[in-house]
């Protein structure tokens, strides 16, 4: 199966700030209830959306402004907690293509990346440029070149971070590996016989 | 060359380098359970593919089970269907499943070693994030996505890139009164959230070497609360003496073969690690949480930071954000916070000797007035074992729900649930917003003896004073 080659990612953007943004609170347990990710995407950050009885906070994400961004900016260790793949499912079905933040969780970046959705990190003042050239004009559009490692918006641009794996994964159409894991099975059951615990 | 145990256990693991300089590691051995896996089978039949090695994955349910009700259809049709449909695929692809029908059935963290299938040296890997747990075996293990559940499953491996390795010996003695949870918390709180990006934990030093299974379990749980993706401690004796005679443990010669293999693969003494840290274990106090998330931890004898004194922008917004949640006053003390409901159990504090320990203390005491409190188990097997010495009772009588096996309210993905703004002594992992299933619920994380505390003094309270722990 041939997987696009994600070299860039161009869409407008919202920011969400906050540092330590938690899976929990990207897709509340409560909607893990579910044996397929479809329909993830309305609970998106359900809790700090909606009030108990169903009507909005105030959240970027109910601005009917930012309304069909496709590129998420926030802040430091984005992602962490539960291992859930719910959350960058949830954020892939709400119709973000890629992340921009100041770090990530491990897991969650492997997860991410497994689904084609670019994690990058960009320093704080550049993501506070960008977030502040998006509040001025919502329908700004960003380009994440991964190639360059820039990300570019409004004639200004400010270079990116991406782990080299995952970039590499995304820029040549690999990010789904379970191809090339098929073809390394055979050398797996290889070293599974030899390993006594295994072949027990 | 020395090598540390992760470095062997990579190596002996390791298929091939990929072609983005990842390697593809072979999982010796796949937990799964009802939440993260349906959706892996699901897409294991979309591409037509078949299980790799289905007698190396093992099945249970947890996270969805409800601890009050044991006859099925399930009272929540959504959760009804996600075990039958974990039953129906473990069916179909050969896989063992420890259902509840089998005796066996438990939090997948709990049931692994104590069916003795989470054994030196291996390689684990498991649909949820605390699969950390299994490194106090001297094992390297993962939480994983979904899809990554579909790719061992599909082929026993999958694609990671290495980790760096931090050893961090704890040493001296830990005062009385302080328990592995306030081991890890302090940890935490020492080092951050975020401070394991990119490493594996590897614990040590006397405190560690002092520890039971138990104990070593529930600091290697929490690794992930601290960015790490894996933690472990090298197997010694007290390895191999837990993990003798039980179901999956090898039996006879190959017993002695095993514990040969694993002996050697414990970390040379003179091996380099990326990063030492070295905590004295006087300087462990029992630990309370009083934010938002697992690092934000203060001495049960401190008090709740106040933002004002906080030495960066960053941090002082973190505070804000936390205490505005939390509904907390900045500098009072942490004690005597009213509390709501007690919870203990989870796969950080729901094994036999969290229950032991609380219960030698809670004899002849009472759960305070309007406290809802709740013991929950984590494996039937510990339910059983608690029923057989009266444990379950002396909780029964101070006033506790005893429940049968599961996550509970730890995640809240079934009926125990916290309401509105209740506040949780709980004993679990996880003190995020919402995380025990209210929106504005809040979580104080602290040891099982900190919650029997708060539970019979309707507050956060010192287990030493409340129970009398003396220097000896
Ligand atoms: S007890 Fe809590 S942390 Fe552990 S597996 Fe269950 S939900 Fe996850």
């Amino acid at each position: 199966m041939a997987l696009d080659k994600i070299t860039r990612v161009s869409g407008r953007a919202v920011c969400v700030p906050g540092n330590d943004i938690d899976t929990d609170r990207i897709i509340p347990a409560r909607f893990m209830k579910c044996v397929t990710f479809d329909g993830l995407g309305e609970f998106l950050f359900y809790d700090v959306r909606k009030n108990a009885d169903g009507s909005d906070k105030p959240h970027p994400l109910n601005e009917p402004r930012f309304k069909g961004a496709s590129i998420l900016l926030s802040g430091m260790n984005f992602g962490c907690g539960s291992s859930r793949e719910h959350a960058p499912q949830a954020l892939q079905k709400h119709g973000f293509r890629a992340v921009i933040a100041e770090g990530f969780a491990e897991i969650f970046l492997g997860n991410s990346t497994t689904l084609g959705m670019p994690c990058v990190t960009a320093s704080r003042e550049d993501i506070a440029r960008i977030a502040a050239a998006v509040e001025k004009d919502p329908t700004l559009a960003v380009v994440i070149d991964l190639v360059a490692k820039t990300v570019s918006f409004a004639g200004q641009s400010a270079p990116i971070a991406v782990r080299e794996s995952a970039r590499d994964a995304l820029v040549n159409g690999r990010w789904d590996p379970i191809g090339e894991l098929i073809e390394g099975a055979s050398d797996a059951s290889a070293i599974a016989t030899k390993l006594q615990y295994m072949s027990a | 060359m020395a090598k540390t145990l992760f470095e062997k256990v990579w190596d002996a693991h390791t298929v091939r380098t990929l072609a983005n300089g990842q390697t593809q590691l072979l999982i010796g051995t796949h937990l799964i359970h009802e939440v993260t896996s349906p959706q892996a089978f699901g897409m294991m039949r979309d591409l037509g593919l078949k299980v790799a090695m289905p007698h190396r994955t093992f099945a249970t349910v947890d996270h969805i089970v409800p601890t009050d009700q044991v006859s099925e259809p399930y009272a929540d049709p959504l959760a009804d269907a996600m075990i039958k449909e974990l039953r129906r695929s473990c069916k179909e692809f050969g896989i063992t499943f420890f259902d509840r029908s089998t005796g066996k059935q438990g939090i997948v963290h709990i049931v692994g070693p104590e069916q003795g299938i989470t054994q030196p040296g291996t390689t684990i890997a498991c649909g949820d994030s605390h699969t950390s747990t299994h490194g106090a075996f001297g094992a390297i293990a993962f939480g994983i996505g979904t899809t990554q559940i579909r790719d061992v499953l599909a082929t026993q491996t999958m694609a990671l890139g290495r980790l760096k390795v931090r050893r961090i010996e704890v040493n001296g003695k830990l005062r009385p009164g302080v328990y592995a949870k306030d081991v890890i918390l302090h940890i935490i709180a020492t080092l951050g959230v975020n401070g394991g990006t990119g490493y594996a934990y590897e614990y040590a030093g006397e405190v560690f070497d002092r520890f039971s299974m138990e104990e070593r379990m529930t600091v290697c749980n929490m690794s992930i609360e601290g960015g790490a993706r894996a933690g472990y401690v090298n197997p010694d004796e007290t390895t191999f003496s837990y993990l003798k005679g039980r179901p999956y443990s090898p039996k006879g010669a190959a017993w002695d073969s095993a514990v040969a293999r694993w002996k050697a693969v414990a970390s040379d003494p003179g091996c380099t690690y990326d990063d030492v840290v070295k905590i004295n274990a006087a300087d462990i106090a029992p630990t309370v949480t009083w934010g938002i998330n697992p690092g934000q931890g203060v001495p049960i004898t401190g008090t709740i930071p106040d933002p004002l004194k906080a030495s960066s922008a960053d941090e002082r917004s973190s505070i804000e954000e936390a205490l505005a949640y939390m509904k907390l006053k900045p500098g009072a003390p942490i004690k005597g916070t009213k509390i709501d409901v007690a919870f203990l159990g989870s796969c950080t504090n729901g094994r036999l000797s969290d229950f032991q320990e609380v219960a030698r203390f809670l004899k002849g005491r009472k759960v305070a007035a309007g406290v809802k409190a709740i013991a929950v188990p984590g494996s039937q097997g510990v339910g059983l074992i608690c029923a057989e010495l009266g444990i379950d009772k002396v909780f029964r009588d101070a006033g506790f729900e005893w429940r049968s096996a599961g996550c509970s309210m730890c995640l809240a993905m079934n009926p125990d649930k916290l309401v509105g703004d209740q506040l949780c002594a709980s004993s679990s992992n996880r003190n995020f917003k919402g995380r025990q299933g209210s929106p504005t619920g809040r979580t104080i994380l602290m040891s099982p003896i900190m919650v029997a505390a708060a539970a019979v003094t309707g507050s956060v309270a010192d287990a030493r004073e409340v129970f009398g722990v003396s220097a000896n």
